[in-house]
């Protein structure tokens, strides 16, 4: 390898300024697939101390936690469902890394048109995802439910459900835009001559992390 | 970037794996998910509640990981950067449960003493 002839021995700024743009590489990935991974990791630690901090109030809490499975149920057709809206989100958000995971399939075919169209399905699935969870706030604002109050429980519960579903669905509303953004782009062939539509594995890893991380509030906050 | 380094990124994106692969695991969260909502709709609860719950979460973030974001082909240098940091997070998350459970403890004997 050639990393030893880059090294430059002398110290100071210029050892300095040596060091950090010598051609030194730990990973044999392209640096937009690395940085994308880094930040995925950051991200991680960002949605952990909401959920640990949502695991702080809810044991720490003297008053009763509202449970989750009432407080999302739904009358349909007469029939009472628990939880329905959010296993029909789960099923969305599922189903949308599903189509994803068949985009960055056809992207390194490099079969365009199914990489791009796929991607555009993912992005409807996440934007039909949104549309239920604006459903689910509006229906929890009208029956009172705020951050500092709620008629169900503890007080904590309205902030720790605005908190991290609102975070969570930024997230996923981000990433209709990346997808949509991206998907438009290979359609009109910006990376035709780039040869590789590695892009779409990049931005496949975002997607699968949203769905992810919904994994994780699905069974702490909805399910426990 | 040196033209070695360019074969050795070359041949790692080049993942094709067949469709039914994904097809074959999208089923398989699709099962999963339907596991941890039967889990409420039963009403199971306490000790094989919460362990059916963290059983299945763990199974299908395993999946999406592993095989979704293909970390299961990735090299060994990008799985430890990426999967070692939060193991951090154990220790931050009993930190905060001791924690959490003196504060409710207090609370009990403050607010009997009102």
């Amino acid at each position: 390898m050639q990393i030893n002839q880059a090294m430059d021995n002398s110290n100071g700024i210029k050892g300095l300024v040596a060091d950090w743009s010598s051609d030194q590489e730990t990973f044999r990935v392209s640096w937009g697939k690395a940085m994308m991974w880094i930040f995925l990791l950051s991200d991680t630690f960002v949605f952990s101390c909401f959920l640990i901090a949502y695991m702080v109030v809810r044991i720490s809490t003297v008053e009763p936690w509202p449970n989750a499975s009432e407080v999302f149920a739904l009358e349909i057709g007469g029939q009472h469902m628990p939880l329905i809206l959010i296993a029909i989100m789960t099923f969305v958000l599922i189903t949308s890394s599903g189509t994803m995971a068949m985009a960055v399939n056809y992207g390194y075919r490099k079969d365009k048109v199914k990489a791009g169209v796929l991607m555009l399905v993912t992005a409807f699935l996440g934007l039909s995802f949104v549309g239920m969870q604006a459903f689910e706030w509006t229906k929890l604002i009208s029956e009172g439910v705020r951050p500092w109050a709620n008629p169900f429980g503890a007080e904590q519960f309205g902030a720790v459900f605005f908190m991290i579903t609102g975070f969570h669905g930024l997230h996923v509303s981000i990433g209709v835009i990346y997808l949509a953004t991206v998907a438009i782009k290979i359609l009109k062939g910006h990376y035709d001559h780039h040869g590789s539509y590695e892009i779409v594995e990049i931005s496949g890893l975002y997607w699968h992390f949203v769905d992810l991380v919904w994994v994780f509030i699905f069974a702490f906050f909805y399910l426990w | 970037m040196s033209s070695n380094t360019q074969i050795q990124s070359e041949t790692h994106t080049h993942q094709e794996h067949p469709v039914s692969l994904y097809l074959k695991i999208w089923l398989l969260l699709f099962v999963l998910s339907g596991l941890s909502y039967m889990v409420d709709y039963m009403h199971l609860e306490g000790l094989l509640r919460w362990s059916l719950i963290l059983l299945f979460m763990f199974l299908k973030a395993g999946l999406i990981i592993s095989i979704f974001m293909h970390m299961m082909w990735e090299r060994m240098a990008l799985i430890c950067a990426i999967l070692l940091p939060p193991l951090c997070l154990g220790v931050f998350i009993s930190i905060m449960a001791i924690e959490s459970k003196y504060t409710f403890f207090s609370r009990l004997i403050f607010f009997s003493h009102n």
